[in-house]
């Protein structure tokens, strides 16, 4: 941001705000409470087929042969491809930016499968329940290839090769070992690290492991996909990344750009399941082959076994501490496993270290990440990215490395902990002289988030011994998240003026549930000086609506925030120029307040509409359009706390969770209310992450528990009692001050529980779901006592 | 196909179903879009509609069970415009983020609201009993809890003012 913008978006930024600030409910409240049909999978069209997808029951083989012949001859059924019925164009699926930081290692059918559940064939059908009938009459022939499903027994010399090495084009990754199954791999050292292990007083090594975990977005992957008047490929889907899915897809099928229209309608849920192309290729692909409107949703089951997962991730943290309670060298190695294809491994392999590390002053750091192909189902992006499987780690460390010199863990990580001011050390990047600094820490009220954690959940507040076989303790971690991604992130809108003075704003974000929409018309009602309800919105439309690279990283209420704000900011411009004409004034002497111009005198008697009908009817005869856009050079970090009191039986094993207390310093809120739901949201998924969530395989690679029933998310019984706290301290560099909240709580609660589960019974766990198996096991090894109530 | 007839949200319906099909198919094919389809198994709630006096999964119901049944969907819940008083809470509080599971919350909420007399309010653990089937991804419960105790209020003061 250079700094005219900079002293524009401050002078701006003063209070008192009319609508920014507000919990104002949401501008799509009402479509989602009287049940609108406005998701994916609300929408028909005549003559509309409905596809299925026929997948692999082997976790690796070659597609010889797909013979349709029976199924066609089923009445109704209008199309089977396969791959060579398809471009074998090879692409990455993840939604990031050109050019992505991934292999292009995928068609969108490939004619070798890597996991059990890839799609081989594609079904187009007048109903689903044709389309499922015919799924059983399609013969194919495979050649199965041998497997391997752990990260340790593919990095082996002479396991299964699950690819070569794709083709090199410039600015794009490859493969980083193809022999080793290695899809991508990071280094990365700031300081002299063998020094800062010299200079410490102990060297602590500890290994923790994470599992596969399950987005669970209510609405499944949905596609429908049809040709207009014009030929054009229109794709209506729900997905969180909608211009990266036009450019894959139009890679994908080998198609113009030109000739792609992907519209975002409601998306019930992403969580970054969805920031991927899943299925719009298939759909399109069966609507080109038939020029009918074809709709593909995946069944729940599917979701489960052949989506996208988080992933699983095996993490050894080492460090080096001074007796007094200073941290000099801090290491992190993580591997994770990738699955089938690369997707997000290389950004996902990189976050877990460097979303996470910075947290803490040190004298040198070192992070290796290597991301590994099994034939496993893909993993992909995942609410956290990376940060959630290091934060476990290092979360969880950081309380082991406290215990072992005898100090508080809070106060522990008082004196580590990053403040206000310089860089992220694990943020340089190469450039022309070295590594050159990314990301700086603009804001950090952290002392202020433990201070309100600690007090409202009574740390250090001496506490009743349990003398039964239920023991209680208390547990805290605390992690950061960026604001998108410094350097790398797009978005942005326009704002056209309407008669009645109300306007139209075009954003290209995705509101995906997290209220985008509102909090985006929040700001540019702010910034106009109009009601909200004067906003009309639309969003996410490849051929309305200027780029957003889409809902992710935390980027959307910062950046596309930002853009939205400057779009404001630029109409509002051209309607005090056009009311300073018409009141024969200067313009700087005008503003915009509750719909009306004022002067500085008070009302001008002029209101908004007025200017419009000036422009579109009077003499100037213009139409108003505001436009910005914006880019960071910044990626402030929300700083969060998350403290939990819990309750274990040492009799069952199973973990209760009575309270927690989750402090956010979001630099400032838009909306209270929904800014405190995406903590709730977050954190509940941390719990589930925590304590049940796992998604399990048997040894042939097929997903055991590929339902609610045996995957076990949270619900409202299993709730303990929660308080959010948000704290408002301004960032220099964000629209109004405001810096992220959407992912940042999901970092906190399995490590916060794990050091809970320790402070009760002095059971350290270092594997997740900590579920009661583990927890008995782990108590029935357990030597010695458990260790004293924190400070 | 078979012939059946029902009421929907107030209305006469004759609908042709197949032998198998489940309320929630019939329901959506014959646009009720409002409940949806998650599990498919009856273990999320995001289908429910209240058949009768009951609430229930309408994706384990096969739909020739409601023959002859008043039926009420999230569609059903205002009254010419004007939003049900669960309605607006779950909009003051925001209780919905994605809202792919408002429907079910709703109708699950509203069923277990109707039952029971307005003028003794519930407690908290009688609302997470009553949703304890419902899953919801993204709000952690804590909105849409707030929104049934809200609305609970709201009621028991109509109820006071019917009563005089």
């Amino acid at each position: 941001m250079d700094n005219l913008t900079l002293e524009q978006d401050q002078a701006t930024s003063e209070g008192p705000f009319a609508v920014f600030g507000t919990s104002a409910g949401r501008v799509d409240g009402r479509g989602l409470v009287t049940g609108a049909p406005v998701y994916t999978v609300d929408y028909e069209m005549p003559g509309m087929l409905h596809a299925r997808i026929l997948r692999s029951p082997h976790p690796h083989a070659r597609v010889l042969l797909v013979d349709p012949a029976q199924a066609l001859a089923l009445k109704g059924v209008h199309k089977v491809l396969w791959w060579k019925d398809l471009p074998q164009v090879p692409h990455t699926t993840s939604g990031v930016p050109h050019p992505e930081p991934a292999p292009y290692d995928t068609c969108a059918l490939n004619s070798t499968v890597r996991y059990k559940g890839e799609p081989v064939a594609l079904i187009a059908a007048e109903s689903e329940a044709l389309a499922d009938q015919a799924l059983k009459l399609v013969r194919v022939e495979y050649e199965v290839l041998p497997a391997v499903f752990e990260i340790s027994e593919a990095v082996k010399p002479g396991a299964p090769q699950l690819h070569t090495q794709v083709e090199i084009i410039p600015g794009f990754k490859t493969i980083y070992d193809p022999a080793h199954n290695i899809a991508a791999h990071g280094e990365y050292e700031f300081g002299d690290v063998e020094a800062a292990f010299s200079a410490a007083d102990l060297v602590i090594e500890r290994h923790y492991e994470t599992p596969t975990m399950c987005h669970c977005a209510l609405e499944p992957h949905a596609s429908l996909a049809f040709l207009d008047a014009y030929d054009r490929l229109n794709v209506v889907t729900s997905t969180q990344v909608p211009f990266h899915v036009r450019r894959q897809l139009a890679r994908a099928l080998d198609l113009p750009l030109r000739r792609i229209r992907i519209t975002k309608p409601r998306v019930g849920g992403g969580f970054g399941g969805k920031q991927e192309m899943v299925l719009e290729p298939l759909a399109a692909a069966l609507a080109l082959a038939t020029r009918r409107p074809v709709r593909l949703v995946l069944p729940r089951n599917e979701e489960f076994s052949a989506s996208r997962v988080r992933h699983a991730a095996s993490i050894t943290m080492r460090a080096g501490i001074t007796r007094d309670g200073k941290i000099t060298a801090l290491e992190m190695r993580a591997s994770t496993n990738t699955g089938a294809y690369a997707s997000h491994a290389d950004t996902v392999a990189h976050a877990i270290g460097h979303k996470t590390l910075g947290l803490y002053r040190a004298q040198a750091y070192r992070y290796i990440g290597d991301a590994v192909y099994t034939n496993r189902p893909v993993a992909g992006a995942f609410r956290g990215y990376g940060a959630t499987q290091g934060y476990f780690a290092l979360e969880s460390f950081i309380d082991e490395l406290a215990w072992q010199i005898k100090l508080d863990p809070l106060e522990f990580r008082r004196r580590n902990h990053t403040e206000k001011g310089g860089f992220d050390p694990m943020d340089y990047h190469p450039g022309l002289n070295g590594l050159e600094p990314g990301r700086s820490i603009t804001s950090c009220a952290l002392p202020e988030c433990l201070e309100q954690g600690a007090k409202l959940i009574g740390w250090g507040v001496p506490r009743p011994v349990d003398k039964g076989p239920v023991k209680r303790g208390l547990g805290m971690a605390i992690c950061m998240q960026g604001s998108g991604v410094a350097k790398m992130e797009l978005g942005g809108a326009t704002l056209k003026l309407n008669d009645d003075g109300s306007f139209n704003l075009l954003t290209g974000a995705t509101d995906i549930g997290q209220g985008s929409d509102t909090v985006l018309s929040q700001i540019a009602a702010e910034v106009l000086g109009i009601s909200l309800e004067n906003i009309i919105l639309a969003s996410a439309d490849t051929d309305l609506t200027v780029m957003d690279y889409g809902a992710y990283a935390s980027s959307t209420t910062y950046i596309t925030g930002m853009g939205v704000k400057r779009a404001a900011e630029d109409a509002r411009r051209q309607i005090l120029a056009v009311a300073a004409e018409m009141c024969e004034t200067d313009p700087a002497s005008l503003s915009i307040k509750q719909n009306e111009i004022w002067g500085p005198f008070g009302k001008t008697g002029l209101t908004v509409s007025d200017v419009a009908i000036e422009t579109l009817y009077g003499r100037h005869r213009t139409q108003i359009v505001g436009k910005g856009d914006a880019t960071s050079k910044e990626s402030p970090p929300p700083f969060y706390a998350q403290f939990v009191e819990v309750a274990v039986d040492t009799e069952t094993g199973l973990v209760q969770l009575l309270r927690s207390v989750n402090v956010l310093d979001l630099g400032r809120a838009v909306n209270p209310a929904l800014a405190s739901g995406q903590v709730e949201g977050a954190v509940t998924m941390g719990f589930g992450y925590a304590l049940t969530e796992e998604l399990r395989f048997d040894d042939q690679g097929t997903v055991r528990n590929a339902g609610f029933v045996d995957y076990k998310v949270f619900s409202p019984l299993d709730m303990p009692e929660m308080q959010t706290v948000l704290v408002e301290d301004p960032d220099p560099t964000g629209p109004f001050g405001l810096k992220s909240a959407g992912e940042v709580g999901i970092n906190g609660p399995a490590p916060a529980i794990a050091n809970a589960i320790f402070n009760a019974t002095g059971l350290r766990l270092r594997s997740l779901p900590m579920t009661p198996g583990k927890v008995l096991e782990g108590l029935e090894n357990l030597t010695g006592p458990a260790p004293d109530a924190p400070a | 196909m078979i012939e059946m007839n029902l009421e929907v949200n107030g209305r006469e319906e004759n609908w042709q179903v197949e032998p198998g099909e489940t309320l929630l198919e019939a329901l959506r094919r014959y646009h009720f879009k409002g409940p949806k389809l998650v599990c498919g198994t009856g273990d999320c709630c995001a289908c429910t509609v209240v058949v009768g006096t009951k609430s229930v999964c309408s994706c384990c119901l096969p739909a020739l069970k409601a023959d002859g049944q008043k039926v009420v969907t999230v569609e059903g819940l205002a009254e010419e415009g004007v939003l049900h008083p669960l309605q607006a809470a779950f909009i003051e509080t925001a209780a919905s983020q994605c809202g792919f599971c408002t429907p079910g919350f709703l109708m699950r909420s509203y069923s277990f609201l109707k039952n029971r007399n307005p003028a003794v309010l519930p407690t908290e653990v009688e609302v997470r009993k009553a949703l304890a089937g419902n899953i919801c991804r993204c709000t952690g419960y804590v909105k849409p809890v707030e929104a049934v105790l809200k609305t609970a209020r709201v009621m028991q003061e109509k109820a006071r003012e019917q009563n005089g």
